[in-house]
């Protein structure tokens, strides 16, 4: 297999590059997440906003530069499963958290 | 993945195609995966509030050492994609050295975690001090027994790469598929030290 490298295995590969780019942002965004925690620069509500402003873009980063997730087209059936995922993600998460806080809400137990 | 390109002209098609259908099937497992750790987020975030009069996340997290945690997680991903990187190159020697630093960066990441974990428990914050604690254990916990089967997994592959003596392409489609567990643990990481620890020290 003198070509092994240039077998695309659905999961293309990056570069040096990708890889540096990829952990500098996310350097950069945990250091911030935990700045504003730690430095209590504003709120609590306006700090858990932030940070999970944060966590999000981190994880579109990890997502493009370290999982090297992207739209071509030998990545549809990657992508459309991890859609599918976030969509139940959100379902389960979403759904728990109002319903019990409204079940909170009835008994209440707050 | 269905590739008609790649299938006419190279030779051996058949592997390529197994491998990639390998590499989409290891994708779908991290996904079931995914819906664990989001059930796990959601308990926890019912359940972090009930303290039974326990400690809340204030009195017990330690912020700096969850940062040293953090830092070395996210060193590993860049370590395990340089490894990555030579695989694909073929450069077994370079592809052993990266995971080598890969897998000492996620053994200290386990040990500062049991360190932080037996610290609680001999404070007699266990889990089954309070909901919040038994919500927080079995989420940091199942992050941390994930990265524990990383490693093990990670002992075997270079065991194998070495008793090979090159990078086959065997080898490369298991190394993809511990490359997307091992970046896909460094995500749910971001997700735990957001929602769990900075969270409940805000």
């Amino acid at each position: 297999m003198a070509h092994a490298h240039s077998i695309d295995t659905g999961a293309s590969h990056g570069s040096v590059r990708s890889y540096v780019v990829g952990f500098i942002l996310s350097v950069v965004l945990t250091v911030a997440a935990f700045g504003v925690v730690m430095q209590q620069v504003m709120g609590p509500t306006e700090s858990i906003i932030a940070i999970a402003v944060l966590a999000f873009i981190q994880i579109l980063v990890h997502l493009v530069f370290f999982l090297h997730m992207n739209t071509s087209s030998s990545q549809r059936w990657n992508v459309v499963a991890f859609g599918f995922t976030v969509m139940v993600a959100v379902i389960v998460i979403g759904g728990t958290l109002w319903v019990l806080n409204n079940v909170g809400h009835h008994m209440m137990s707050r | 993945m269905l590739q008609k390109t790649l299938s006419l002209n190279l030779p051996g098609s058949h592997d390529d195609h197994g491998a990639s259908n390998t590499v989409l099937g290891f994708w779908l497992y991290l996904m079931t995966d995914c819906i664990i750790f989001a059930s796990l987020f959601a308990v926890f975030a019912v359940m972090g509030h009930q303290f039974a009069g326990g400690p809340s996340g204030k009195d017990v997290f330690e912020l700096p050492g969850v940062m040293v945690e953090t830092a070395i997680l996210l060193l590993s991903s860049i370590t395990f994609g340089f490894g990555m990187l030579a695989a694909h190159k073929g450069k077994s020697t370079a592809l052993l050295a990266w995971l080598g630093v890969t897998f000492v960066l996620g053994a200290v990441f386990i040990g500062l975690e049991i360190h932080e974990f037996s610290l609680l428990i001999a404070q007699g914050y266990g889990l089954e001090r309070s909901a919040f604690l038994s919500a927080f254990f079995t989420l940091v916990g199942t992050h941390g027994l994930h990265v524990t089967v990383g490693l093990i997994w990670m002992a075997i592959l270079a065991v194998q790469v070495i008793g090979n003596k090159k990078v086959t392409q065997r080898d490369l489609t298991r190394l993809t598929c511990l490359s997307l567990f091992w970046h896909f643990l460094d995500i749910v990481w971001i997700c735990v030290f957001t929602f769990v620890y900075l969270t409940s020290v805000v």
